[in-house]
């Protein structure tokens, strides 16, 4: 087997709060093969954006290791780290607060350019921010027009021209579509999938919404408390779901099909616990219809079920209790 | 149809300033029975809270004005009564729940305080201040808190939870119309789900009617019994679920908004959006008001306004399939 693009081992992000210490992102592996794309799901608060960040060395892991192409980025220095950004870009969830005001659209595109001197004169880099508005689908009338003049669409598209305009290998998208109108989202993912067959991109997919997951995704990981506790191929994954968390997760969406009015809602009950000090042992198991007191105690590892598929739960007295 | 409780016919509003009109609701009309529940479609933009706001008679003032229309609610127009006899119906017959569960509690009072007022204001039977503490728990356990949580404040609810006092809220004086307006989009999934399930299980057992605003069709699919599909301020097509869902015949925008949505079950390789954006309501374009975005667009849908296709409880309004039309 290859290298693969990106890999993390053991990455972990604590932050300190005032009772303790906030596990955002505890021990998480994952790996992206090069042109492939990783949705990574969960709900609010579980340490999908601080993973995306994370990754990218935009905060500081607390422990673990991040390998891209199969060298470990976090020793490296500032400007090293720079170097390495080239190569790896993120387009924020928000097109109204990521992308500065006062600037123009061009501008703004430009930006990254001028910065990391990629191109010797002037001349080079605006023709190049022409070219990434047109492959972004920006009319070029608009490059001096500012952020206030255009819809949230129209933004979003300059955050991926933005993060193109490196020629980067690989983009961690963190709810690229979440703050837009269902017909605006359709759009932005079909550009989105157009530029990793054109670019060979290698997208981590960070979002809530797992029809967005499911039709952009290759692989997907599902979180939950700062952990991944499930990762399996797309059709896999929607198709046999092993862990408690997942199949609520996934049974929990409003379908738009009046035939599926009728199916028995199956809800989990309490909401998200506390990330703060967590005990050891599974976090879902205070939600856990199955949770018997073999849960606590110990993390459940990621296990291997085959084909690519991996469950952080033992499934033995889930099997027990549906059999 | 036996018991309507809302009709709504022909209803216009703008926002009017110094600088420009906004064209926000354009002659609308529709009907709600008792007991059921209708869902008001659509995106950003396209009036689904305007509508909702002048049911409420909650327009800004000075601003928002109705042009034209007539709003019949349990045989009473709305649009005509004086404020203090609105004001005894707004919160003791038609309730609403705002969007952000978020920003509509006021954090310096208690919930069971917040729950509590509307009570206090709409007390007709006297009801003494015990009485009134007595329905405060009995609608926070009715929505799934614990009664002995009404001396917390919002901040110490999470995003759920807080949805459900404003549910209770709305809940407290038993309303006859309860406005959601996008009840869970602000939830998590899970969260989303065991909201949707608590509001269909206490309109079953209350009877309440509702209108429920989103624009996931996907919680419509769930909740709701008629479909109203908003565009630019007009209503383009509305029917029963299964004439939305399972018709035949639709409007262009409604197959770009189904269009627009990734699948669950089985891959589509690729999504047919609509192309374009919602046009400016302060300068809509003449004759159908999709034309520009629509892959259906002939000449006459440029210049003239569609009438309505009918087919039995099926309505649509496009020139598509009106008489003289190409099919």
């Amino acid at each position: 087997m290859s290298v693969p693009l990106l890999e993390t081992r053991d990455l972990k992000k604590y932050f300190k709060v005032a009772d303790g210490e906030l596990h955002a992102v505890d021990g998480v592996n994952i790996t992206i093969e090069q042109g492939k794309t990783l949705g990574v799901v969960g709900e609010s608060g579980c340490g999908k954006s601080t993973l995306g960040r994370a990754i990218l060395r935009l905060i500081e892991p607390s422990g673990g290791d991040v390998l891209f192409e199969g060298k470990s980025i976090i020793g490296l220095g500032k400007k090293e780290m720079r170097e390495m950004r080239k190569k790896m870009q993120i387009i924020f969830q928000d097109p109204y607060s990521s992308i500065n005001p006062r600037m123009s659209v061009a501008e703004i595109i430009a930006e990254y350019m001028i910065v990391n001197k990629v191109y010797p004169t002037k001349q080079e880099i605006w023709n190049q921010t022409a070219r990434l508005m047109d492959t972004v689908g920006l009319a070029s009338r608009l490059a001096g027009a500012y952020p206030h003049e255009l819809d949230g669409g129209r933004r979003q598209r300059i955050g991926i021209a933005r993060a193109l305009s490196l020629g980067p290998k690989f983009i961690v998208c963190d709810e690229p579509v979440s703050a837009l109108d269902v017909s605006i989202q359709a759009q932005i993912l079909n550009l989105l999938m157009d530029l990793q067959d054109e670019f060979g991109l290698t997208y981590m997919f960070i979002t809530h919404d797992l029809s967005v997951v499911r039709h952009i995704s290759s692989e997907i990981a599902v979180m939950y408390l700062g952990q991944c506790v499930e990762r399996a191929p797309t059709d896999q994954l929607f198709e046999n779901p092993q862990h408690p968390y997942t199949q609520a997760l996934l049974a929990a969406i409003p379908e738009p099909d009046v035939e599926m009015r009728n199916k028995e809602i199956k809800v989990i009950r309490g909401e998200v616990t506390s990330p703060v000090n967590p005990k050891p042992g599974c976090r879902f198991a205070a939600r856990c219809e199955y949770a018997t007191e073999a849960c606590s105690g110990a993390d459940p590892a990621l296990r291997d079920l085959g084909g690519g598929h991996f469950c952080a739960c033992t499934l033995e007295h889930v099997k027990a209790a549906q059999s | 149809m036996s018991d309507v409780l809302l009709q709504v016919r022909d209803l216009s509003v703008i926002y009017k300033t110094d600088l420009e009109t906004v064209h926000a609701v354009n002659g609308i009309s529709f009907s709600l029975e008792r007991g059921k529940t209708l869902g008001l479609v659509g995106e950003t933009g396209a009036g689904k809270t305007t509508t909702a706001l002048t049911l409420m008679r909650l327009l800004p003032e000075r601003i928002g004005i109705v042009e034209q229309g007539e709003i019949e609610f349990e045989g009473q127009e709305l649009l005509a009564l004086p404020e203090n006899e609105m004001r005894e119906i707004r919160g003791e017959k038609i309730a609403m729940i705002f969007q952000d569960p978020m920003t509509s509690l006021n954090p310096v009072l208690t919930v069971g305080e917040q729950i509590g007022e509307a009570l206090s204001l709409h007390n007709f039977s006297k009801k003494s201040k015990e009485e009134i503490e007595a329905r405060v728990d009995e609608v926070l356990t009715l929505v799934g808190i614990p009664a002995g949580r009404k001396k917390d404040y919002p901040h110490q609810f999470s995003g759920g939870m807080k949805q459900r006092v404003v549910i209770a809220m709305a809940l407290a004086c038993e309303p006859d119309l309860l406005i959601a307006d996008e009840p869970t989009t602000a939830l998590d999934v899970t969260i989303q789900a065991q909201v949707l399930l608590m509001m269909r299980d206490l309109r079953d057992r209350l009877g309440t009617s509702m209108i429920m605003i989103t624009h996931d069709l996907g919680v419509v699919a769930q909740t709701c019994d008629t479909v109203a599909v908003m565009y630019a301020g007009e209503i383009i097509e509305q029917g029963t679920l299964l004439d939305i869902f399972k018709g035949e015949r639709h409007h262009p925008y409604t197959t770009g908004l189904f269009g627009s949505i990734p699948s669950l079950r089985g891959h589509s390789k690729r999504l047919s959006p609509i192309a374009g954006l919602m046009p400016d309501p302060t300068n809509l374009p003449d004759g159908c008001r999709f034309w520009p975005r629509c892959p259906h667009c002939t000449e006459r849908c440029k210049t003239e306004h569609p009438g309505t296709y009918v087919d039995g409880t099926h309505q649509v309004c496009c020139h598509l399939f009106t008489e003289g039309g190409s099919k």
